[in-house]
């Protein structure tokens, strides 16, 4: 297989021609990949010549990942931030995995307001899968869990609603040249992301015990 | 247009019970018949000394499952792929005879009438067959392919199809996942009056041995694919198992006689369980009848609702899959537009009952989509793949594009054993993901990656892809090295690793070896010239691999003549053995496989006496003993996993021939001419 270079590769906004905004519109965004698509497949190079295979492949991953990255508002956002010099480290994957290898839990920063709950949360959950281990069910901590499920989720609603906000801020700057305001509104996207992703992780932790 | 024989790319469905090849002809899919009229090829090759080329492949292959059953295999779909340890299952509920000696993480291979095969091999066989189809068919040399493949397949399932098309002389253009191929059959992409439709399908694939369940969306001839998912170890198969395991609980119960261990008979029940299934698809019962050892008749009555009751357990185990690629694709059941139906087992009436229930289509006035032949289907639509890639400006296939998924994630063993997704499932493919490694002690010059795929947390959990070390890394302090290692998945689901050091430029080597599968050189050694060359080719293994025993033995039977116990022989004993054994080495240069078989027997019967004097003695020795011991072991094997058989049935009726009129017992069988229990009026 060819080396593809990645150094030279363009980012994925410039690859769909589009300017590095958060908001775009998802049919538009759907319409250039069909279209880009039907040039880059490899299903249209098969019966080329092998380097024209190759290129094909090479264009066309790139065209997948890119529209990927941009349909997911969430990894759009991380994405772009990614391409403004921010590593998302806390919110990553890696790191997730990272700390789950060295058994350690996650070091993630706790927005200091959910400390308390966060805290209480835990030992709720804890309580719950002891009665799960000893075969019980705990009604008081079922319903007490259901509760902090449900405000979680209502939270996360909330963040996505003040993540859309950022975007139009962030857009606006943009178009407007505002390299302070540009800065601060992609600060505030790392908290609120990073805001997100914790709340994400004790909602998934509520759902597993709850299950 | 001009049918320019070099554009002819024709596609193959390579399925679990049939394969099938069909190409595209004036813009419409055509499936190619076979010498016998018919384009199904049962997916059963037999290698038989018997048959005049030595092998043989579909319905004769069939003759012989029934009079040779260890001289045939069938369903070898189910092991492509696979290893050892995921065998394990199988080999319980069907006939494979694997070679001795193979360790886990080997391929495969299989002992079929004297020849050692490994999964890819016997495939070949079947698209060699196909092959010549074509070619009869189209006038002319076929050598360019598309082959589907089960949308669930992992990438060594994957690369094990493309080895088999390359062993069989094809150029495999790319491995289509079967249940998109099925939508491009349907041309769903069209309103009647040959304007796009747009909307969102389900195509649910139920065959011979496997599930899949794939959403797509079409627009302006793009079908692109939004989620899959499946079981790569659920179809036909595994109800006529289940219809097995009644009958066989059955005749030992009435009759203590355990079938399993009569191979021939196994066979001869099998396929009068699965004529049974498919009368239950019209009829409201079927009967069961067949005709055991010693003259004596099993036969019984089976209703639909039985049958029903028996099966609901593996259809209910399409759902969650179903469920599953619904979630995937962020959809509800109602936002399905049309639900195509493809594969043999959707013929069956409670398949369809569950799938009507699943997506609510009564309630939305609509119905399943069946108008094609479910044996069809995927085979036509591969013919439709294979002349959108061969280049040829068609109006029919001009604008249409598949945009398929990956099935399964790809991730990389993290620390701990924890699984790090680089790929998530259904991402449109090829897909790419670069990683950045490092080095964790100084002067370290290689790293090792295991890549796995599988959505399960641990490694231990996933399927192991690949293991490799990047080499060649420059001396440095520990954590300095930065090497970008990028995988790539390509239109056909399979995997492609690069990687390069970035802070010396230096491009790392990197050696993929896949966990499970054969190296391009294995490939290489394998390929069939063609299907009239395959006689000379088998002839040729058949003389190594009896060369190879007969070396085995000549050197046990040396060995064995140093041993003590060889005193106890008589002179005439000690004479014959060696008179045998001269015969064994002269034999060697023989170029008959017969010959040296015959020698080989020879000197196996005259140290008989000497391998169980030796046992006797308790002498571990290499001798005769072994092969004796494991000879009519695996064939049939222990059929019936399901031992405790749901038995909500009648009784069956048990007759002795002398006593009661086999006629009476076979009635209700005659429907079906074919029934082997025939063969008592003999």
């Amino acid at each position: 297989m060819s080396q593809a270079n990645t150094l030279a590769a363009p980012d994925y906004f410039s690859l769909f021609e589009l300017p590095r905004h958060l908001n775009l519109d998802p049919s538009a965004l759907e319409k250039t990949f069909y279209a880009k698509s039907r040039r880059l497949h490899p299903d249209r190079f098969a019966a080329r010549p092998l380097a024209e295979q190759e290129a094909a492949l090479a264009a066309s991953s790139q065209l997948n990942d890119a529209y990927r990255t941009l349909k997911d508002p969430i990894a759009r956002t991380e994405y772009l931030l990614s391409l403004e010099g921010v590593q998302m480290d806390e919110q990553s994957r890696a790191a997730t995995d990272a700390a789950k290898a060295a058994g350690t839990a996650k070091k993630q920063v706790a927005p200091p307001d959910l400390l308390e709950e966060a805290f209480e949360l835990n030992m709720q959950l804890e309580e719950m899968r002891m009665a799960k281990k000893m075969g019980e069910d705990d009604p008081a901590t079922r319903t007490e869990l259901e509760g902090a499920r449900e405000r979680f989720t209502a939270m996360l609603h909330e963040l996505e609603d003040k993540l859309h906000a950022l975007w139009n801020d962030w857009d606006t700057h943009t178009e407007a040249g505002e390299e302070a305001a540009k800065t601060s509104t992609r600060d505030a996207m790392v908290a609120l992301l990073n805001r997100r992703s914790y709340a994400r992780n004790l909602v998934r932790d509520v759902n597993e015990a709850l299950d | 247009m001009a049918e320019n024989t070099q554009h002819r790319v024709v596609g193959i469905d390579l399925g679990t019970t049939n394969s099938l090849v069909a190409i595209m002809q004036g813009g419409v899919p055509v499936v190619i018949p076979g010498e016998d009229g018919s384009p199904i090829v049962p997916s059963v090759v037999a290698f038989d000394q018997e048959t005049h080329a030595g092998f043989a492949v579909g319905n004769a292959a069939r003759e012989v499952l029934l009079t040779a059953p260890g001289n045939a295999v069938y369903s070898v779909k189910r092991l492509m792929g696979r290893d050892l340890a995921d065998v394990e299952p199988e080999l319980k509920l069907f006939p494979f005879k694997l070679a001795d000696g193979l360790q886990p993480g080997e391929v495969l291979k299989l002992n079929i009438g004297g020849l050692t095969l490994t999964p890819p091999e016997v495939s070949a066989y079947v698209l060699l067959q196909l092959k010549k189809n074509a070619e009869r068919f189209l006038g002319g040399p076929v050598t360019k392919a598309v082959i589907t493949v089960p949308a669930y397949f992992n990438d060594a399932q994957r690369q094990a199809t493309k080895d088999a098309g390359r062993i069989a002389g094809l150029d495999v253009l790319r491995l289509v996942n079967e249940p998109t191929a099925a939508a491009l059959a349907y041309g769903l992409d069209k309103n009647a009056d040959g304007s796009a439709r747009e909307g969102i399908i389900a195509v649910y694939d139920f065959g011979g041995g496997t599930f899949d369940i794939s959403i797509l969306k079409l627009h302006e001839g793009i079908f692109e694919v939004i989620s899959t998912g499946g079981d790569t170890h659920l179809g036909g198969d595994d109800i006529d198992n289940l219809l097995l395991a009644v009958a066989i609980d059955d005749i030992r119960g009435d009759l203590g006689v355990d079938i399993t261990q009569d191979p021939a008979a196994m066979q001869a029940l099998r396929k009068v369980v699965i004529e049974a299934k498919i009368e239950l698809s019209a009829a409201d019962s079927a009967r069961l009848a067949v005709e055991l050892q010693g003259g004596r008749l099993y036969a019984r009555e089976i209703t639909r609702a039985q049958f029903e009751g028996l099966i609901a357990s593996v259809i209910e185990r399409t759902a969650a899959p179903v469920r599953q690629a619904l979630k995937d694709a962020d959809l509800s059941p109602e936002q399905i537009d049309e639900v195509v139906m493809v594969g043999g087992s959707t013929r069956v009436p409670a398949v369809r009952t569950l799938v009507s229930q699943l997506f609510g289509l009564e309630a939305r006035g609509k119905k399943l989509h069946t108008e094609l032949n479910p044996d069809e289907v995927v085979a036509l639509g591969a013919a439709v793949q294979a002349q959108i890639l061969s280049g040829t400006e068609h109006a029919v296939t001009n604008d249409l594009l598949l945009l398929d998924v990956t099935p399964l994630s790809l991730g990389i063993e993290a620390l701990g054993g924890v699984v790090a997704k680089i790929i998530q499932r259904n991402s449109t493919i090829p897909a790419s993901a670069t990683e950045h490694f490092t080095t964790g002690v100084d002067g370290q010059t290689t790293v090792a990656i295991h890549v796995l795929q599988g959505e399960r947390e641990l490694a231990k959990d996933c399927r192991s892809l690949a293991r490799f070390d990047l080499k060649g890394i420059p001396p440095m302090v520990a954590g300095l090295p930065r090497i970008e290692v990028k995988f790539l998945i390509d239109a056909n689901g399979i995997l492609h690793v690069s990687a390069r050091e970035q802070r010396s430029g230096q491009q790392a080597q990197v050696e993929v070896k896949p966990t499970y599968g054969l190296t391009d050189e294995q490939v290489e050694t394998m390929i069939l010239d063609s299907f009239d060359n395959a006689e000379s080719d088998i002839e040729a293994r058949l003389v190594i691999e009896a060369r190879n025993e007969a070396n085995t033995i000549l050197e046990a039977t040396r060995k064995a003549r140093q041993q003590p116990v060889w005193q106890q022989l008589t002179a005439d004993e000690h004479d014959a053995i060696n008179a045998a054994l001269t015969s064994v080495e002269a034999s060697l240069k023989s170029e008959d496989h017969k010959v040296i078989r015959n020698t080989i027997a020879q000197l196996d019967q005259h140290t008989r006496r000497l391998a169980e004097l030796m046992m006797d003695s308790a002498v571990s020795g290499a001798l005769g003993g072994k092969k004796m011991a494991t000879a009519d072991e695996g064939l049939g094997g222990e059929i019936g996993a399901p031992t405790t058989a749901p038995h909500a049935f009648a009784p069956a009726q048990i007759s002795e021939s002398e006593d009661s009129s086999p006629a009476d017992v076979l009635q209700a069988a005659e429907n079906d001419p074919e029934t082997p229990a025939e063969s008592t009026e003999d």
